[in-house]
């Protein structure tokens, strides 16, 4: 196959499919090659999927996407070895269509998103790896595929192959990933009867819930851990800054951690009898701003995971990384319009579009949350078992009247942290959020 | 933490296609892992437990059971001995769900 496209895309995860179906709706040709047996049989997501940014590629998905629950509440829970606190909100607003968010399974809202590339005219080769670019001079020309003869050619390359960011880094765009700017997350997708799922968490039809938690579950890494409720099922989740893994002193592996988790005494009553039916891993890029690489060269854009393109504050990342690809896709066929070819200079469009999207704005804002996280890690160790702690002793009734009781917590938490420590950290968690 | 989790019990319930022979991962020098590498992290991060501290300071990989993370690469960083690719087209691991 030695035929020239318009547009190569390499990867067939949301940033991809966002980019060939952009496009090939818009007329270009387009090649799209992904390694997996189908698109979606290499992804993980927890997983929510955020209305918004597939609404402004798909008007009417919700026609025939194959979306699980719409989230109705939302839970956050700082956990301790025994216990949680929490906050749960829940709102009627969210269950009037159409709705925002909803939890789907990758697998299969990938392949449903890439027959919708496929209708809009794009040629989709699956069980294809790309090896690497194909050069000219400093001009990306286009890809080596693992198959005979597997060279092709085209204006120019989306990279849409996710967090490892395989061809860029081979390509020398930029360098390897630091174990400080990714998270290792691992997952299991747990089937139960549909009845017990809303008798659970009191829901009903399709109304789903989601639950993030911190604290005690990830063994005082800076992490997070997360229960979404399917259709039919449960996934459950927890993942840590990839540092923290390698430098953790008891050596905790991702499968303990996860497994501790579901034997926590506030989760195992809700995934009981839940039958397991995959294990998965991935990471997150979680660096943020800063983290960015270069996203555009010559005959080239970096879209989605590839490009660091997580807010990981909120969770979002297929909706980032839908946004940077129809960006990405919006750019060269303005690029084809102009008739001006394909070096860096026409592509520039690509980064002031970018800044322009809440993708760059939402991004800036968190800049310096990822260090501040990293530097303090009593936000995920000491808090969440002094507020435990607190709750606990407010709530038990014992005879120990309340003043006394607030006495006791106040100097409880004097005693894990001075209290220019608690200031300190109320005034950069302020910071790094404002 | 010292719970003893089965994750070859976790994985088996995975689907892969396993290209027998062609590991897409392999670590370069053996001898750096067990003389160099004091802490081996790699045998405890990696999701998969698919690299083995065995008893004489050595350490073995096995890819049938990778879940394509990538982590074991990133966090080789000191020695950098992983020679890490992805699996050929259509192999590897197989997400029925993801
Ligand atoms: C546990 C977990 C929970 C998450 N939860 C959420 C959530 O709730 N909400 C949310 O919005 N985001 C979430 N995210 C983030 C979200 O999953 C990612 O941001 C999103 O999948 C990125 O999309 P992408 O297309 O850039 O990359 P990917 O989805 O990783 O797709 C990359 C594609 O490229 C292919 N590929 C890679 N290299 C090659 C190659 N050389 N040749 C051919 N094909 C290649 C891969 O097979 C894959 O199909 C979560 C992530 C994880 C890991
Ligand atoms: S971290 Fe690298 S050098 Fe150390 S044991 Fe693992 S593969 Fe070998
Ligand atoms: S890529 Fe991930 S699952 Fe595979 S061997 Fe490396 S750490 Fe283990």
């Amino acid at each position: 196959m030695s035929e020239k496209f318009d547009v190569i895309v390499v990867g067939a995860g949301p940033s991809g499919n966002a980019a060939a179906y952009t496009a090939a709706k818009a007329g270009l040709s387009v090649l799209q090659i992904e390694r997996g047996e189908y698109p979606g049989s290499k992804n993980v997501q927890g997983a929510i999927l955020y209305a918004n940014a597939l609404e402004q590629i798909i008007p009417d998905f919700r026609d025939d996407a194959p979306l699980e629950r719409h989230i109705i509440e939302q839970r956050m829970w700082v956990l301790d070895d025994e216990s949680f606190v929490g906050t749960h909100f829940r709102s009627d607003d969210y269950n009037k269509p159409p709705y925002n968010r909803y939890t789907i399974i990758r697998a299969q809202f990938d392949k449903w998103f890439s027959s919708k590339v496929k209708e809009a005219g794009a040629l989709v080769i699956c069980e294809t790896t790309v090896e690497c670019l194909l050069m000219d001079g400093d001009q990306v020309v286009g890809v080596r595929c693992d198959r005979q003869g597997g060279e092709v050619f085209a204006d120019v390359v989306i990279l849409a192959d996710g967090v490892n960011s395989t061809l860029a880094r081979k390509a020398g765009f930029h360098g390897e990933i630091q174990a400080g700017n990714v998270a290792l997350a691992v997952k299991e997708i747990l089937f139960m009867p549909q009845e017990t799922i809303e008798a659970r968490f009191n829901v009903k039809d399709e109304e789903g819930v989601v639950i993030e938690m911190f604290g005690k579950i990830t063994d005082g890494l800076m992490g997070t851990g997360f229960l979404y409720t399917n259709r039919d099922s449960i996934t459950l989740g927890v993942g840590c800054m990839l540092s923290d893994f390698k430098q953790n002193p008891n050596r905790t592996s991702p499968y303990a951690m996860l497994e501790k988790m579901k034997a926590h005494p506030s989760i195992a009553p809700m995934i009981a009898g839940g039958e397991m039916k995959e294990y998965c891993a991935h990471l997150i890029p979680e660096g943020g701003f800063h983290a960015v690489p270069k996203v555009f060269g010559n005959g080239w854009m970096i879209v989605g995971d590839s490009g660091g393109f997580v807010n990981a504050v909120h969770r979002e990342g297929s909706n980032l990384a839908m946004t940077t690809g129809r960006l990405a896709a919006e750019t060269a066929i303005a690029a084809k319009a102009a008739g001006k070819g394909f070096a860096a200079k026409q592509l520039a469009g690509y980064k002031s579009a970018l800044d322009e999207s809440f993708v760059m704005k939402d991004l800036h804002k968190y800049r310096d949350m990822p260090s501040v996280f990293h530097d303090n890690s009593q936000f995920f160790t000491t808090y969440p078992e002094l507020v435990n702690r607190a709750a606990r002793t407010m709530l038990t009734v014992d005879g120990i009247d309340k003043k006394t009781k607030e006495k006791e917590i106040f100097s409880s938490f004097r005693k894990s942290r001075s209290l220019a420590g608690l200031a300190g950290d109320a005034f950069k968690l302020w910071r790094a959020f404002r | 933490m010292s719970t003893v989790v089965n994750v070859e019990e976790k994985l088996f319930q995975n689907r892969y296609k396993v290209d027998h022979g062609r590991p897409h991962i392999k670590i370069r020098q053996p001898e750096l892992c067990r003389n160099e590498c004091k802490v081996q992290s790699c045998t405890y991060v990696c999701p998969a437990a698919c690299y083995k501290a065995e008893g004489n300071g050595a350490v073995t990989l096995i890819t049938d059971g990778c879940l394509e993370c990538g982590s074991c690469r990133i966090i080789c960083t000191e020695l950098s001995n992983v020679e890490w690719e992805y699996p050929r087209g259509g192999h590897g691991i197989l997400f029925k769900f993801g």
